[in-house]
């Protein structure tokens, strides 16, 4: 009973994209094989490592416990839509600087829960930071260096740190 | 994993998404937020052969204070109520308790009503219902009913609704000024489903008494009012040690199991030491 008809119209990084679907498929996978877009990583598809985050009209979700059909008519960024060309976002800049990952699958996800915390929170407390990151599992860092990475994160994009 | 395949129901309106589940009866599932379903579909727990999205039907949504009362639909995001300034003030508790759900990535999604008509025994929005007299009302085929919170949850991920029936709305009465309230939770990571959970309402009552409810979750199939702790804080006010007197009654009537997450000794003392806790968050509040 495969059913490829449903439409879905969406708007990735500024770019319409437009197919025919099947209901069951996942906005991760629609991202990663239809829109091409692998940045976003698919760690555990059910909800809980983080890996797959995307913004929704601005706001971060897991793009695996979504349909691609109920995402019609939407806006999403994704880790592609940070960088401008060859210069990183302060965000990516910050996590290179102060090895805020090894492995980097968890990254992506990572990135894209910070950029509208920091947008709505420019100078958060350690706990803070802490309780924004508790969504993303990181098996590598420890997460210590990634806790710095937001601290710089947070001042580059205050201004007060190049 | 990936979700078996299913069709897909995107209605607009509450009347045909009742209409859908209907004619489709046990094969039918709603889809709300998805936090929870979706999951289940990926692992093939779930294999609904109809999923009716909820998600476009916008009436839902709502969160508004009418006469006093807080009414919010059942499509309104976790995220949204956690935010709402009018929240925030009249019902402070529920403000409180949502934090506790998941992570900020979940509850952009999760709603109100998909925490409660999904019913984990360990969620907190079914307990935070029952220890604020919540209404639910829910339409079927047959009509609008209310169901009250205490007759609502009924056993591990069952409920008071028919399978061709929405939750559509739930209402929370005014809390008298002054009210004191408490929300204790412990897990082992943050984000993850409570351990133990204890919410703590005292409402003054006339001539300086409190009409105390103790509702704590986790303990087996879901929220459960502790009518013991109740009596005590009712008789013997917050002083003394009556926060932690009302605590051993809570542990001495809950009756947890051991499971794979903690032992049932270990439950029973987060109940006492948790309801205390609460207890006494509440009590600091009380007349203020």
């Amino acid at each position: 009973m495969a059913d490829h008809g449903h439409p879905v119209r969406v708007t990735i990084n500024g770019e319409a994209h437009e197919r025919s679907v099947e209901p069951r498929l996942l906005l991760s996978d629609f991202i990663r094989h239809e829109a091409r877009l692998t940045g976003t990583h698919v760690g555990c598809e059910h909800g809980v490592c983080g890996a797959c985050t995307v913004l929704l009209e601005g706001a971060p979700v897991r793009s695996c416990l979504m349909f691609a059909v109920q995402a019609d008519g939407a806006s999403i960024e994704t880790v592609e839509s940070l960088a401008d060309g060859e210069t990183l976002h302060p965000l990516q800049e910050a996590f290179r600087r102060e090895h805020g990952l090894q492995c980097g699958y968890c990254t992506p996800g990572i990135l894209m829960t910070l950029k509208p915390f920091l947008a709505a929170n420019p100078a958060p407390s350690d706990t803070e930071i802490r309780q924004a990151l508790s969504g993303n599992l990181c098996r590598c860092t420890g997460y210590q260096q990634i806790v710095a990475a937001v601290r710089r994160a947070a001042a580059m994009l205050r201004g007060e740190e190049p | 994993m990936k979700p078996p395949p299913f069709a897909y129901e995107c209605p607009t309106e509450v009347a045909d998404a009742v209409a859908l589940l209907a004619a489709h009866g046990a094969d039918a599932r709603p889809l709300a937020g998805g936090q929870s379903l979706v999951p289940l579909l990926n692992f093939r727990l779930a294999r609904p052969a109809v999923l009716v999205d909820l998600n476009r039907i916008t009436a839902l949504g709502q969160i508004a204070v009418e006469n006093g009362a807080l009414r919010i639909g059942a499509m309104a995001r976790q995220a949204a109520v956690e935010a709402d300034p009018d929240v925030g003030r009249g019902w402070p508790l529920l403000t409180e308790a949502i934090g506790h759900i998941a992570h900020p990535q979940i509850r952009n999604r999760g709603t109100i009503g998909g925490s409660l008509a999904h019913n984990d025994p360990a969620a907190e929005l079914p307990a935070v219902m029952l220890a604020l007299d919540t209404e639910m009302t829910a339409r079927g085929s047959k009509g609008t009913r209310t169901i009250q919170a205490q007759d609502f949850c009924a056993g591990t991920m069952e409920t008071a609704l028919a399978p061709d029936e929405l939750l559509t709305e739930i209402r929370i009465p005014a809390l008298p000024e002054g009210t004191g309230w408490g929300f204790r939770e412990a897990a082992r990571r943050q984000g993850d489903f409570a351990l133990i959970a204890v919410a703590v309402l005292l409402r003054p009552s006339g001539a300086g008494g409190i009409d105390a409810r103790v509702v704590v979750t986790g303990t087996g199939e879901g929220p459960v009012r502790m009518r013991g702790a109740e009596v005590v804080l009712t008789e013997r006010g917050t002083e003394g040690d009556a926060c932690e007197v009302a605590g051993n009654a809570a542990a001495e009537a809950s009756e947890p199991a051991d499971d794979p997450h903690a032992p049932a000794w270990y439950r029973q003392r987060l109940v006492a030491a948790l309801t205390q806790r609460a207890c006494r968050d509440a009590a600091m509040r009380l007349g203020r």
